[in-house]
């Protein structure tokens, strides 16, 4: 193949095949040993840690960070994953500098948090390398419960409820479990198969049965499962997503963002995928970020973000901007799609300027139009009910006496991994308690 | 600039930094380097009597104690006096010093606790043109097991005879190198004077494990599975050495008898110290044998920016100046009353006082919702705790109540000097008033 960043249209292979290996490597390689201690050393162990409250599964992380200093790292991974079992995971993609390392009395002091993120990920990597999972399962208790949905919030629950002794069905419906983690996440951010590595490393507690290919709504129902399972809890994240609602939208070229990111972790070869030369992302979101930074790095050869309003009303934090600017993407702030043309094909789209204020966006007499062979939609997700269940807005956390549900799907979801594996435990906790409970 | 040449004992050497009788100091290809690099003296490595020299392990023989990033903070070694033939290091010292004659060359010896292998060794070394001897009464390892190093440094008689030996046969500057492995310093030191020596020099170094192997539950350094006690210096010996050479300073017996301070002199403002506390100069190993010759550099340009900017013109302004201030603890002012106060503005909220004084102290920090920090006077005692485990420098301070400002802790008002002596607690107490 010769195709190049200046190939017109949406082709495959424009790098040279060392870029891509570099490209979707790890964005932020391990902590060695030393690096650890030293990076440790910095914790004040704080009391009352500012940087625990901050963290949604409430890690104790001075205590986690001084077992790194003290080099027992299998106990500071097992604190971490005392709360957070896919604290590997959250290691990598958790938007620190929006969560405990935003808190950390180091930023605030001297805007250098310790790094929690990296620490996080020295402890937990080491013990899963080893191969050791240092959970056990309490005598069985006879239950049985079904997971609908195996990413983090299912996973999360499916975990703590086979520690309390129960048995647990995961049903799926994708080939993989994982959810986000597996589909959605950055390439660069989990490379080497990490979340798939997880998951099998989760399951290691056992007690756990995954069915994959199985949906909710198609292959089973709802009543039966509730029928036949002491309880149910539905982590199904979210499956829809918003459509832009302007002319053109169904050109050749224009694509949901969180299709095309699925596509993109599923091939091992990066140099297979087709990318367009001029890219253009709608949206504002983590979404619309990594769908941006990877086009970059499959080498489109300008690559535009558009947000309709302004720079600190972006739901990717200023880190995540940063690194998308870092890259070469370009964005740009306060303007919304009127139309997408285009000869059967996308080829171009028109903007115009908005202005956000009290009365909400206003859309200005300025337009201005960007060429584009590929247009990536990630103008946010919504929730997409399983047949024969209504639901026009998210779930509430418990939808009646066997019924739970976790994660982005319900209303205090906050599309962050972190806060799903919270809510999956939590679940999990609440399940476990209602089931025995009902016994005594 | 102030002249940091300094004269200890008659013997002149350009500043008061002298490397210490260890490796740094063993052969001449080191201490021409040294003097190169800018030290203003070397006490040569100890020497031993004529004969086959004594030999070293030949595995480790150093352990550490690191901080975090590797900083070594403590040093532990398992080695004897020189093993190089004594008529090599004599041949080499002489050598030296006709080439570097501004420079202090001072001679440590080591030899049996009798009185004809003094007389030996003194002969041997007196051609060498050196400035002096220095005896080592130090070495806590393996030349103690042979009746020499600080098993004579722990009997004062000894110490007194040997010296008295050196004085009688030779007419060399002597310097009596102490200890620290005994429970009161004072004693070997008057020892020492009484048997007419010039200076003292302390301290050598520290009997210690510096760690244990938890795999193969040995001390570290391992020899074959085993490990001996070793001598402990550089950083972590610092305050014992300084409360040891102020002891010496500040007793009346030995009130004036020149010292040269060693143990953990790392920069300048280590070796300000010392010599604060009484010391006319100071020698350094561990120093050196973590950074090389050059750290010489800082020490001297540290030193005459500090004599400057205290007006002081040559270092024996320096010398001596806090020795008054040392005391013991009957006399210190039991009406000096202070609180700790914290810096809103400097604080980071860590909570590391609150801890500190809640679970440790006298629970006197207060701690609000949204992590305000603050001290209660009506129950600080002013332990300092609070200051000393702040990360943030000058957050936590101490502020004295001025006299006859109330003390709500007590209720008193702050009154005149007052101490132990007389404080109606000490059924001892002379006249309380
Ligand atoms: C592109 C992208 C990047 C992101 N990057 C980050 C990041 O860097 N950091 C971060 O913290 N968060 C990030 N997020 C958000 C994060 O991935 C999610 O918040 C998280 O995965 C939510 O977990 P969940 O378990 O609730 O849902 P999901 O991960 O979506 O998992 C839901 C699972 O349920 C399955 N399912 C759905 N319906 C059914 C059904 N009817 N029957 C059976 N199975 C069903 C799905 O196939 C899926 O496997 C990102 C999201 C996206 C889209
Ligand atoms: C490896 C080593 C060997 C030493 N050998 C001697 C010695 O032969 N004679 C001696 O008087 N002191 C010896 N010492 C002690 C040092 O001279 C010095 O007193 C001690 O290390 C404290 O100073 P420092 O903290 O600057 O290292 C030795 C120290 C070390 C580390
Ligand atoms: S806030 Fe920062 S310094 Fe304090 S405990 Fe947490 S990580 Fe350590």
């Amino acid at each position: 193949m010769s195709n190049s960043q200046l190939t017109p249209g949406i082709v495959p292979g424009r790098l040279p095949a060392e870029s891509y290996i570099k490209n979707f490597g790890d964005l932020e390689p391990l902590l060695d040993r030393h690096e650890a201690l030293v990076a440790a050393d910095r914790c004040y162990f704080c009391h009352d840690a500012p940087c625990i409250t901050a963290c949604p599964t409430s890690i104790d992380i001075p205590l986690f960070i001084r077992q790194i200093a003290t080099g027992t790292a299998e106990a500071a991974a097992q604190t971490i994953w005392d709360q957070n079992i896919l604290g590997g995971m959250c290691a990598r993609v958790c938007p620190t500098e929006q969560l405990c390392e935003e808190v950390c009395v180091r930023e605030v002091a001297e805007g250098k948090p310790v790094e929690i993120g990296r620490l996080q990920r020295f402890a937990t990597d080491r013990v899963m390398a080893a191969g050791v999972h240092p959970f056990t399962r309490a005598a069985p208790s006879g239950n049985r419960v079904a997971v609908v949905g195996a990413g983090p919030a299912g996973l999360a629950c499916a975990h703590r409820l086979a520690m309390h002794g129960h048995e647990v069905t995961i049903l799926e419906r994708r080939p993989k479990a994982g959810g986000l983690n597996e589909y959605g996440i950055a390439s660069y951010k989990a490379p080497d198969d990490f979340a798939a590595h997880e998951v099998d490393w989760l399951l290691k507690i056992g007690g756990i049965t995954v069915k994959t290919g199985v949906e909710l709504g198609r292959d089973v129902t709802l009543d039966a499962l509730r029928k036949d399972y002491d309880a149910v809890f539905l982590g199904i994240g979210l499956g829809g997503v918003n459509d832009l609602r302007v002319e053109g939208e169904t050109l050749e070229g224009v694509r949901d963002a969180v299709d095309f990111i699925a596509e993109l972790r599923q091939q091992p070869d990066k140099a297979k995928l087709g990318i367009g030369r001029h890219v253009v992302v709608i949206g504002g979101g983590m979404t619309a970020v990594d769908a941006a930074v990877q086009s970059r790095l499959l080498g489109a050869e300008t690559v535009t973000i558009v947000y309709r309003r302004g720079k600190d009303r972006m739901s990717a934090s200023l880190h995540e901007q940063e690194h998308a600017t870092q890259t070469g993407v370009r964005i740009i702030y306060n303007a919304a799609p009127v139309a997408i043309r285009g000869e059967g094909r996308v080829s171009e789209v028109e903007f115009a300027y908005t202005q956000d204020g009290p009365e909400g966006l206003v859309t200005l007499a300025e337009h201005f139009t960007l060429a584009a062979d590929q247009v990536f939609k990630a103008i946010g997700q919504t929730l997409l009910a399983p047949a024969g269940m209504a639901a026009d807005k998210k779930l509430p956390e418990r939808l009646a006496d066997n019924l739970w549900a976790g994660g982005d799907c319900t209303e205090t979801g906050e599309d962050l991994t972190v806060t799903a594996v919270a809510q999956g435990r939590d679940a999990a906790e609440a399940i476990h308690a209602a089931i025995m409970g009902a016994k005594v | 600039m102030a002249n940091l040449a300094t004269n200890f004992i008659g013997i002149k050497s350009p500043n008061p930094f002298w490397l210490a009788s260890a490796p740094p100091t063993d052969k001449e290809y080191n201490v021409r380097r040294a003097y190169e690099a800018g030290w203003g003296g070397v006490v040569w490595k100890t020497l031993g009597s004529e004969g086959p020299p004594v030999v070293n392990v030949n595995g480790p023989r150093y352990g550490a104690v690191w901080g975090a990033d590797r900083r070594l903070l403590g040093l532990n070694n398992i080695e004897l006096i020189t093993d190089r033939p004594l008529e090599v290091n004599l041949r080499e010292i002489k050598s030296v010093k006709r080439d570097y004659k501004d420079r202090a060359l001072i001679i440590s010896l080591m030899v049996p606790c009798d009185e004809d292998s003094w007389i030996d060794i003194l002969k041997r070394i007196e051609d060498t043109e050196a400035d002096g001897v220095e005896l080592n009464f130090g070495c806590p390892h393996g030349m103690a097991e042979r009746g020499m190093g600080s098993a004579v440094g722990q009997v004062p008689e000894y110490i007194e005879m040997v010296t008295r030996w050196v004085k009688t046969h030779s007419r060399m500057p002597c310097i009596v190198k102490l200890t620290p492995n005994i429970s009161d310093v004072r004693k070997p030191a008057e020892a020492a004077k009484r048997g007419g020596a010039d200076a003292v020099s302390l301290i050598n170094t520290v009997n210690s494990i510096t760690s244990v192997n938890l795999d193969s539950f040995s001390p570290e350094p391992m020899i074959d599975g085993k490990g001996s006690h070793g001598g402990y210096c550089g950083p972590a010996v610092k305050p014992i050495a300084l409360n040891m050479v102020a002891e010496i300073a500040r007793n009346p017996e030995t009130h004036g008898l020149p010292i040269s301070g060693i143990g953990g002199v790392t920069t300048w403002r280590d070796a300000a110290e010392f010599m604060a506390l009484g010391a006319g100069n100071v020698q350094v190993c561990t120093a050196a044998m973590t950074y090389g010759f050059k750290v010489v550099e800082e020490m001297i340009s540290g030193l005459s920016q500090y004599l400057d900017e205290k007006e002081m013109t040559s270092t024996a302004d320096l010398v001596g100046k806090a020795v008054p201030n040392v005391t013991d603890w009957q006399f210190l002012n039991l009406n000096y009353v202070t609180k700790a106060r914290i810096d809103q503005e400097a604080c980071i909220k860590c909570g590391r006082c609150f801890a500190a004084c809640e679970d440790t102290s006298h629970q006197a920090i207060s701690m609000s919702e949204d992590r305000v920090f603050e001290v209660m006077d009506d129950e600080c005692v002013a332990c300092n705790l609070c200051v000393n485990v702040c990360p943030v420098e000058d957050c936590i301070t101490m502020i004295e109540l001025p006299r006859g400002e109330m003390d709500t802790r007590t209720g008193e008002r702050v009154g005149d000097y007052a101490n132990w002596t007389t404080h109606p607690n000490n059924p001892g107490a002379t006249a309380a008033e």
